[in-house]
């Protein structure tokens, strides 16, 4: 009995039901599915780590406020980089649809770049809260926001360190499906983090300094 | 800046000699039989060249079946260790009056009732639940392994990791004096220094990776896997319970990992998440921890609903009464077990209207269950009903779990849980629900589809046995703990002054001994067993005539479960297929595409656990290689792209020629 003589609902032509698929049989790949699933656990941690802030936002414990510690010029600088780096993430993406190898590498290096740019600036601005004295220790606020934003930029970092390897894979096998979802997988944990950056731009950074 | 650096701390941190209890005769007693037993069964292995054999064939394999046997394994195991806790309390307060101070200091006593909680949620409940679902969904679903399978081995070895630093601070350091879940500011590192709660955080760290991750994995299974024809709605409801389980592990654990992860922060940097000074709120801990530690709860019931109903459906050899007020029962419990949490605190103080918020949905949270209790009931009722094991289990835990149930109302009205707050009577009531409902339903499930899983079935007289004990051995246990808690009598005591008081807990410890007969009855019950293999031999594949698809194929089955792909039109796919006059094919056989084994579940486990004990004793330079060596492990296996095969179709045909021979001498 072949896939050929069955009708739609599982049935021979004389009527007589059938009850074993002849042939090979493949599911889904559920790759994309699980890593999404994947970003919503980890979309979890942040909402814990959001709702620690915003149970924490106001416990000064006589220590600086956001307005007094938020630098916005270097947070607008950040926050465009990461959001550019979203961006050419796309290219790459679109690259990698066309199946063009050497562009793909490109645009995922810059996206790389960007990416290591806002790392950057993120730690010469909790260099220079440290160095002024405004530590995780100083008060709940601090703690707070030390672990939520250093929680995203671990996450980048992390980013990074894939993109890197993805990048040595991608030159050693070339455009294959395997790469394919995994350079799919890495473009959705990017935009995730951009999405979550959006949170924490506006959560901490733009309401933090309202007085 | 380096003149002051300490090779030795730097190496050690602040682990000394001091760390071994050699002080304790309990611990060493303790230390030498595991020793002695240790140094045994690895003679045994090296004497009948068994490594190779476990290594390959169990240890690398990331065969779904393979991985549940391994993950019940280490379930039971360390219900020994987690039941010797509670009969070392159970001694320990059935002693304890007036001068007689009992046999164990409260700093030990302290540990154990953290360690009994933590091992027995963690270590025991989970990893048995988490086994039978890996064994049991790609089998009901008519697939050939899980959405992941390489995945899955690193969940199962991540467990098993976290069990083992968890066993490691029983001999060297010590374990957490908290209770199970650690509330700052007891937690926190001025009241805990030492190295306890730390081993508490890692190794639920560690183990917790492996949950979410088997979470995703099984959810992406069932919804991505099923056979043709299985829509959501023909999903044997072993399955439905399941689905639901591992949307609450995707959607609970991730709040565990960030909660622990501060309170590490706050041991470890010294911040203020949950510290009393510098604005930190320790209340918080307690909101975040109940928001993973209800919806937990239900993790664990859940699928042992689904076991439950599996086996009364098969033994009243019915179809099961109410399929779809089932999964709607359950898709409810799913989404209330996320508005219940507070009920865990109402003496927290956050005012009338919360309190009732919160104990109204707790109340309405046993409708659903409720219903469940009569799907079961009216399955049962005019069926033709066996008693077998399996059954026994079922009936005693109906009787049971609705105690459990009806007294956990009870303490969902705010004002009588300001009276039982913290009492004894609260610990009666969840072990009457989690012995009662997700133990029972365990051992119930483990009897049913032992059969399948190695070819023979279980000694009846000593499931009864261990039934029995079980279940007389829980009432004596138990009840006392009720009258005690109505009595005033709170939770984690170690010694009383009321001689009055004495009586109730040398009732509970006689129970608790019955209940070491029921375990001796199992233990005894698998080896009579495994020696009476041949006469107790299952050789069709389905022994209780049962209904859902995993019993349409060999017990146990071959490694690709299903020589063809089922096509389902039906709920009860293989009572269908029986009904129709179902013919195996014994010709036309395929190549079969598999996944293959690898090593690197272990190996990143092991470096986990490796990392977790660096960072428990303070060994940053340990700490640090261990960290960065489980990264470059992680990278360099990304790197393996050769990860599956086909099993040949001579193979699979010579697999299936040897089960219609078989077959054909039933």
């Amino acid at each position: 009995m072949s896939e050929a003589t069955m009708t739609a609902d599982g049935k021979t032509q004389d009527g007589q039901l059938e009850f074993l698929v002849k042939g090979d049989h493949h599911p889904q790949n559920g790759t994309l599915l699980g890593f999404w699933l994947y970003l919503m656990s980890d979309c979890l941690i942040f909402a814990a780590l959001f709702a620690t802030y915003g149970v924490l936002a106001r416990s000064y414990a006589g220590g600086p406020t956001g307005m007094e510690v938020f630098d916005l010029t270097l947070v607008a600088i950040n926050t465009s980089m990461l959001l550019l780096s979203s961006i050419t993430y796309g290219f790459a993406m679109l690259e990698m649809q066309a199946n063009r190898l050497k562009g793909t590498l490109i645009w995922l290096g810059i996206t790389g770049l960007l990416g290591a740019g806002f790392l950057a600036v993120e730690l010469y601005e909790f260099y220079h809260l440290i160095h002024i004295g405004a530590t995780p220790q100083t008060s709940g606020f601090l703690t707070a926001f030390f672990a939520l934003v250093g929680t995203h930029g671990l996450h980048v970092l992390f980013g990074i360190v894939w993109l890197v390897t993805l990048l040595f894979q991608l030159k050693k096998h070339g455009l294959i499906p395997a790469n394919k979802r995994r350079v799919f997988c890495l473009s959705m944990f990017w935009h995730f983090l951009d999405v979550v950056w959006v949170g924490v731009f506006t959560f901490v950074y733009l309401m933090g300094v309202l007085p | 800046m380096f003149e002051n650096l300490d090779l030795t701390k730097l190496i050690f941190g602040r682990l000394t000699w001091d760390a071994i209890p050699f002080h304790d005769p309990i611990i060493l007693a303790t230390f030498a039989v595991v020793a002695v037993g240790g140094v045994a069964m690895l003679a045994a292995l090296t004497r009948y060249k068994l490594w190779g054999y476990l290594w390959t064939e169990w240890f690398t394999s990331i065969d779904h079946k393979k991985i549940g046997i391994m993950y019940i394994i280490l379930g039971l195991v360390m219900l020994l260790r987690g039941f010797a806790d509670a009969i070392m309390m159970r001694l320990q307060q059935a002693m304890a009056f007036g001068d007689n101070m009992g046999y164990l200091p409260p700093d030990h006593y302290d540990q154990i009732f953290t360690a009994h909680g933590v091992i027995m949620i963690f270590f025991v409940a989970m990893p048995l639940v988490t086994g039978i679902m890996n064994y049991l969904i790609p089998l009901q679903i008519g697939t050939r392994d899980v959405a992941f399978p390489f995945l899955n081995n690193f969940s199962f070895w991540m467990t098993a990791g976290g069990a083992a630093l968890m066993m490691m601070s029983l001999f060297v350091g010590e374990f957490a004096k908290t209770g199970w879940l650690a509330y700052p500011p007891l937690s926190g590192i001025l009241q805990s220094p030492g190295v306890g709660v730390d081993y508490y955080i890692w190794s639920l760290q560690i183990a917790g990776v492996g949950t979410l991750l088997s979470g995703i994995n099984l959810l992406v299974t069932i919804v991505k896997m099923r056979a043709p024809g299985m829509s959501l709605m023909k999903m044997p409801v072993f399955t439905w319970t399941s689905l639901c389980t591992n949307v609450l592990i995707v959607a609970a654990f991730p709040v565990l990992t960030a909660v622990l992860g501060m309170l590490t922060m706050d041991r470890y940097l010294g911040t203020a998440f949950f510290t009393n000074d510098m604005g930190g709120n320790a209340m918080m801990y307690v909101n975040l921890i109940w928001i993973w530690g209800h919806p937990e709860v239900y993790i664990l019931i859940l699928p042992v609903f689904g076991i439950f109903s599996e086996i009364v459906a098969t033994y009243s050899r019915k179809p099961l009464f109410g399929y779809t007020s089932m999964v709607y029962a359950t898709v409810v419990i799913t989404v209330l077990s996320y508005l219940v949490w507070l009920h865990h605190f109402f003496t927290m103080g956050s005012g009338a209207s919360v309190n009732s918020f919160f104990g109204i949905t707790t109340m309405i949270i046993s409708i659903p269950t409720g219903a469940k209790i009569f799907n079961w009931l009216f399955t049962m009722f005019r069926g033709r009903i066996k008693f077998d094991v399996p059954m026994l289990w079922t009936v005693g835990f109906m009787v049971t779990f609705v105690i459990g149930g009806m007294t956990g109302v009870l303490l969902a009205v705010p004002p009588v849980d300001f009276v039982l707050h913290n009492s004894l009577f609260l610990i009666a009531h969840f072990h009457n629900v989690i012995i009662g409902g997700v133990l029972f339903g365990l051992f119930a499930g483990i009897t049913y589809w032992f059969p399948k899983a190695t070819g023979y079935k279980l000694d009846e007289f000593w499931g009864k046995m261990s039934f029995w004990f079980w279940l007389i051995g829980f009432y004596f246990a138990f009840m006392p703990l009720y009258v005690l808690g109505l009595m005033g009598v709170t939770r984690r005591v170690s010694h009383f002054e009321d001689q009055s008081l004495q009586i109730w807990f040398q009732i509970a410890a006689f129970g608790a001994v019955l209940i070491a007969v029921g375990i001796a009855a199992f233990v005894i019950q698998l080896v009579v067993s495994f020696k009476r293999r041949e006469a107790l031999k299952d050789e069709t594949g389905d022994p209780w005539d049962g209904r859902t698809l995993e019993w349409s194929t060999s017990s146990p089955p071959p490694p690709y479960n299903f020589a063809f792909t089922p096509r389902v039109h039906d709920l009860d796919a293989w009572w269908q297929m029986k009904q129709h006059g179902f013919k195996r094919p014994e010709s036309g056989f395929i190549p079969i595409h598999m996944p293959k084994g690898t090593w690197a579940g272990v190996v990143l486990s092991a470096i986990s656990v490796a990392c977790g004990f660096a960072l428990i004793w303070h060994m940053w330079l340990a700490a640090a290689v261990t960290f960065v060596a489980l990264i470059g492990t992680a990278i360099y296996h990304t790197f393996n792209y050769d990860r599956d095969y086909y099993i040949p179709a001579e193979e699979v045909e010579r697999i299936e020629a040897e089960r219609t021979k078989v077959l054909a001498n039933v």
